[in-house]
């Protein structure tokens, strides 16, 4: 199974290398998210700031999305799915291999995005480890579920519509997990992150493991 | 099953109307909610049979359909009519509980744990309505909904916990609170065991008459198909 992830995983980034979407559609759509959640804010460093924490989760999981549905695209043409079940891989090892090339890309965008909000909204973190954890937990489970949804969604033309309504609901729990994890990080934070992290960790742990059992039934409809 | 709607259809509505009876001319007001505490012979019984019942009954028949020795259509069909059904009673939940929180809240709206928990189970239930209508062949649809109302309802304790731990206004519950001493009795207590009954009594009933609805369709395709495929072979023999 591990051996058919890291092939997978493989082959995804290394389209993502060639083609450069993530880099030139996803994380622009990212740093313009959170320009213009500061242009509906106002100019006010102290309001932005507070509410610096939920704007991050937000556009994480906003970018996701498309991240997920660029991840899904390669994956939906029919010569894919055929060439994948003739070479005989594990759809376990599928479901793993694309979670992980898609983690690989959410965390980047998370470093780059955690930069942005740290200089444009004037954040001073204070417990690393907190933020570091939540971000790495909170990208799996979102990785986890966004490749389960987007197998679950169907065709392309369905999908860009029906991904943002059948995943955004689920994945509630990150954004309040995260973003209380993150405000627990900060300088003007309060409250301990621990029990936010468990929340991330349980999401990350059922979704994984769903998606380990279930993603082969539901590629081969 | 026609037995068991003709059956239900009268029993739920009788056992409403003895509950909206009991709720509004035999049991007492509340010292500090005054006549609002009559809601509590609604509200409670419309979320347990929305948060609890329907999301319990679409679970169950989605396991049961995506378990291969158990794989039937009917599990799928039963499953999608709990959901609808559902829906319908999370939207009279969060009205009821609306109104209910203008009376003692002074707000139609806030950002409560149990309201927000209840909202987010709203969107997920038409989320899966909407999977539903995404066009498919039976068993594709079935499966793929099936794994939706599975996702789902694993996501509804994490977000229990998650919106309980972010804010909460709601009082505990009354019945079974950690403590397990009801804080209701009397005639109170009688009629809120009542509400639930004939709530999850409806609910049965409704899910029964859309589970008839969809067997009906299907069967309607399956004829248009049997005319459609008589009409082709009979093209071929004149010709």
């Amino acid at each position: 199974m591990w051996r058919d992830a890291l092939l997978v995983a493989g082959r995804d980034l290394r389209i993502e290398l060639r083609t450069r979407v993530g880099l030139w559609q996803v994380l622009p759509f990212a740093l313009l998210t959170l320009l213009l959640f500061a242009f509906a804010l106002g100019p006010k460093p102290g309001l932005l700031a507070e509410a610096a924490p939920g704007l991050f989760w937000l556009s994480i999981l906003l970018s996701v999305v498309l991240a997920a549905q660029r991840s899904i695209a390669v994956e939906g043409t029919r010569a894919t799915r055929e060439g994948s079940r003739l070479l005989g891989l594990d759809p376990a090892g599928i479901f793993l291999g694309k979670m992980l090339a898609l983690l690989v890309e959410v965390l980047l965008l998370e470093a780059v995005l955690l930069v942005g909000v740290l200089i444009v909204f004037h954040v001073l973190v204070t417990a690393w480890a907190t933020l570091i954890a939540s971000c790495v937990l909170a990208a799996i489970g979102l990785c986890a579920a966004s490749i389960l949804y987007g197998s679950l969604a169907g065709e392309a033309r369905i999908r860009a519509t029906l991904l943002p309504v059948l995943l955004l609901p689920i994945t509630a729990p990150v954004l309040i997990a995260g973003a209380k994890a993150f405000d627990a990080s900060v300088v003007t934070g309060s409250g301990s992150g621990a029990r936010w992290l468990g929340i991330l960790a349980v999401f990350a742990l059922v979704y994984t493991a769903l998606g380990i059992v279930l993603y082969g039934p539901l590629e081969e409809s | 099953m026609n037995r068991a709607i003709r059956i239900l259809g009268p029993t739920s509505i009788l056992l409403c109307v003895l509950d909206v009876i009991l709720g509004l001319w035999v049991t007492p007001d509340d010292e500090n909610q005054l006549e609002y505490v009559r809601l509590v012979y609604i509200h409670p019984a419309e979320a347990w049979v929305a948060l609890y019942v329907a999301i319990a009954m679409a679970a169950l028949c989605s396991l049961l359909y995506l378990w291969k020795r158990t794989r039937s259509l009917k599990w799928d069909r039963l499953a999608a009519s709990a959901v609808e059904v559902g829906v319908v009673f999370i939207l009279l939940t969060l009205v009821t509980g609306s109104i209910w929180g203008r009376a003692t809240w002074g707000v139609w709206w806030t950002w409560d744990a149990r309201l927000t928990a209840t909202a987010l189970l709203a969107v997920l239930f038409l989320g899966y309505i909407a999977l539903r209508r995404v066009p498919a062949d039976p068993e594709t649809r079935a499966r793929r909904c099936a794994a939706a109302a599975l996702f789902a309802a694993v996501d509804v304790p994490i977000v229990h916990f998650a919106v309980n731990w972010w804010n909460t206004l709601h009082q505990s519950a009354t019945v079974l609170n950690p403590n397990l001493k009801p804080r209701i009795h009397g005639s109170m207590a009688w009629t809120l065991l009542l509400s639930f009954i004939a709530f999850t009594a409806l609910f049965a009933w409704m899910v029964l008459l859309r589970y008839r609805i969809e067997v009906n369709a299907h069967s309607g395709e399956d004829v248009e198909l049997a005319d459609a495929l008589a009409e082709r072979r009979a093209e071929g023999v004149t010709s």
